[in-house]
């Protein structure tokens, strides 16, 4: 019984902490589908992200500055890609394959120095450390980053809803003749919006480096960035879906580590393939799905 | 005067087939110069190293095709589902277990064929059907989940990939341990007297000429058969495909199945003539550049076989550049990085080079 509750609590907490990664990402590859394109490259974006964050973080000793530097390395990878993508006949699936080569490439090159230092980590809000239950008050004690993340989807539900980026944004996903006809630059807004998006993954990176599991090493990532675009299929390209999808998935990961900390080591690779599996179960379930089509944006490839 | 206007046509777009992606290959070296020159590294070193260490001795050249092996038959696992407009990206995952299944089969062997109670070559055979059989299930299912569920096939053969590793660890680390492997778990040897030998005269195993002999046939099968013709009109537009009534599903799975024996049978090779057992060894990646090599090769079986060789030797060049030059490992992985970037860049062209298209007859 004790062990249940400490597998619970350890997977609550664990589901939060595993989640804002995904979250970040999944808002920024909802962003990007949404103006019509997809980006597989948002592995890649992950990796850099985490590198360069930790990095910033090391050289500046600001864990904040890490954060904006891995935003920024992520804006410069969306944009890469949202230019690539921008000329004739260049394919978005291919050229989102060669940026998470190329994405992880730089960051294991510049990276390898600072896989020994520590650099300074993000702090975390105690919220339940006055209740004296030492499991509550872990699974509690929340990063900053996982409440921005939840603003971010609020704010990014809201503004496709109601505001007129969002609509632009949108009407450029859904057929690039009617944003033409609005007088839209369809490639201009696509740049952006995969631009953006990559600040997004490169935030998720960073949480990754600078607070859970909060090192910097060539094994940090795993696969993260993909199953992001797995979970905005799931989502259905709703952005507050896919806090909640998140959630789930941060759970699933949350599993393995979970078993481990009460000493059920039995199949502990297979636990920490969970996740994986869980995504693969979730497309089965949701790719052909009558509302997942319904929701699709039209100018996506993956429709075709 | 027709044969002869199609026959410069012919030239013509094979010119633009090997033009383009040689010119990416020279952009993409200028690019890494100028990087390199940026860190205070010699290019010239660079690139000097990289031909030694690949190509320059007898010894480095049978290091390239022993890597040059396993690359072609992963990048045949991309270039055949491309032919009919899919994107695998699980070719790593097909290799790992296809070597899993490999030298799982052949543990209840090992010891009648030390014993010389069953013969060598039918363990082998076993092996190398039981890899191609793995592999061609497991990329297959991703063709299939594609046809009968429309999940988008890049996305879950690469979750399939995690998967298969998964898989590798769970089954290496526990019940199929060989109590002797200490540091490094592994399945049983297969023994030293089992392993594949190398080709007459070199060092160099059989997976070479397998994979040669299967990009020929992969490319005879796609350019002469009607079953790879009805591949390629499905890949060129799978409505009119289906219009014509081309079993399109039993297609997708097909090509997916090929695909997939094809990176078992590499994780065979991996198993029977390199390794010996499989441990962790088999995830080396190879599954990644088998991608990228496809590609620069426009997914044709007989043009991978340069293209494996020559990635075949930056990967064997990657130790003589991080010794000599105090570049961290990753190098090679950046290099391929932007070739790739730099390559897709390269797609916008076709088409658009005015001397290497075919003139229209007529037109003013």
């Amino acid at each position: 019984m004790d062990a249940l509750i400490t597998v619970l609590m350890a997977m609550v907490g664990g589901a939060i902490r595993v989640s804002t990664p995904f979250l970040f990402v999944s808002l920024g590859e909802c962003l990007t589908e949404k103006s019509g394109r997809i980006n597989l490259g948002l592995e890649g974006t992950l990796v850099l992200g985490a590198m360069v964050g930790y990095m910033a973080s090391f050289e500046t000793g600001n864990p904040w500055a890490g954060v904006i530097a891995a935003g920024l390395a992520g804006f410069v990878m969306g944009a890469l890609h949202g230019g690539l993508c921008s000329l004739q006949r260049v394919n978005d699936v291919a050229v989102g394959i060669a940026l998470m080569t190329f994405g992880t490439g730089l960051a294991f090159f510049f990276g390898k120095p600072y896989i020994q230092p520590s650099a300074p980590r993000l702090p975390s809000i105690p919220l339940a450390d006055w209740t004296g239950i030492p499991h509550l008050a872990d699974a509690l004690r929340i990063n900053p980053l996982f409440f921005l993340g939840i603003a971010l989807a609020l704010l990014m539900a809201w503004a496709f809803r109601t505001t007129r980026i969002g609509l632009i944004v949108r009407t450029t996903g859904d057929s690039a003749a009617a944003a033409r006809a609005m007088g839209v630059s369809v490639i201009g807004v696509r740049v952006l919006a995969t631009a953006v998006g990559g600040i997004f993954a490169g935030i998720g990176g960073c949480f990754l480096s600078l607070y859970y599991p909060g090192s910097w090493n060539e094994a940090l990532s795993s696969g993260q960035g993909l199953m992001a675009v797995a979970l905005v299929i799931f989502a259905r390209w709703d952005p507050v879906r896919c806090f909640l999808a998140a959630l789930l998935f941060g759970a699933a990961g949350a599993l393995g580590p979970a078993l481990q900390s009460v000493g059920v080591t039995q199949g502990y690779y297979f636990f920490n393939a969970a996740p994986y599996i869980l995504t693969l179960l979730i497309m089965i379930a949701s790719a052909k799905g009558r509302l997942a089509m319904r929701s699709m944006p039209g100018e996506l490839t993956i429709s075709r | 005067m027709a044969v002869a206007a199609d026959l410069t046509h012919r030239l013509r777009q094979g010119a633009e087939y090997t033009l383009i992606p040689l010119g990416a290959l020279v952009v993409s070296a200028a690019l890494f110069s100028v990087f390199l020159l940026g860190l205070g590294k010699s290019p010239q070193q660079f690139f000097e190293l990289m031909w030694r260490g690949g190509f320059g001795t007898a010894f480095s050249w049978q290091n390239t095709l022993q890597r040059a092996a396993p690359l072609v038959l992963t990048a045949l696992c991309v270039a055949i589902p491309a032919r009919i407009g899919l994107v695998i990206i699980g070719g790593e995952g097909a290799l790992v277990l296809g070597g899993f299944a490999a030298a799982a089969i052949a543990i209840p062997m090992i010891g009648p064929v030390a014993a010389g109670s069953l013969p060598v070559a039918l363990m082998l055979g076993v092996m190398a059907l039981a890899a191609a059989l793995a592999g061609a299930l497991w990329i297959g299912f991703a063709g299939w989940l594609r046809h009968a569920r429309g999940v988008n096939e890049t996305i879950s053969s690469l979750l399939l990939t995690y998967i298969a590793i998964a898989i590798l660890y769970f089954f290496v680390e526990g019940a199929l341990r060989d109590p002797g492997s200490l540091n490094k778990p592994s399945t049983p040897p297969i023994g030293a007297g089992a392993m594949l030998q190398p080709i007459p005269g070199t060092d160099i195993h059989w997976g070479l000429a397998a994979g040669a002999l299967l990009a020929v046939l992969l490319h005879l099968l796609m350019t002469r058969t009607t079953f790879g013709f009805a591949m390629r009109v499905t890949g060129g537009n799978p409505r009119a495909a289906r219009a014509q009534g081309l079993p399109v599903g039993g297609l997708l799975v097909a090509a997916t199945m090929i695909a997939g024996a094809s990176a078992g049978l590499a994780g065979f090779f991996e198993v029977a003539a390199v390794h010996g057992n499989a441990n962790a060894s088999l995830v080396a990646g190879y599954g990644f550049t088998g991608i990228l090599v496809s590609f620069l090769a426009r997914h044709n079986p007989i043009a991978i076989l340069p293209v494996a060789i020559l990635f075949g030797g930056i990967a064997a060049a990657g130790g003589l550049i991080q010794r000599r030059m105090g570049l961290p490992d990753a190098t090679v992985l950046l290099l391929q990085g932007v070739i790739f970037v730099v390559l897709l860049a390269s797609e916008t062209l076709y088409g658009r080079i005015a001397w290497l298209q075919p003139k229209r007859s007529g037109a003013p």
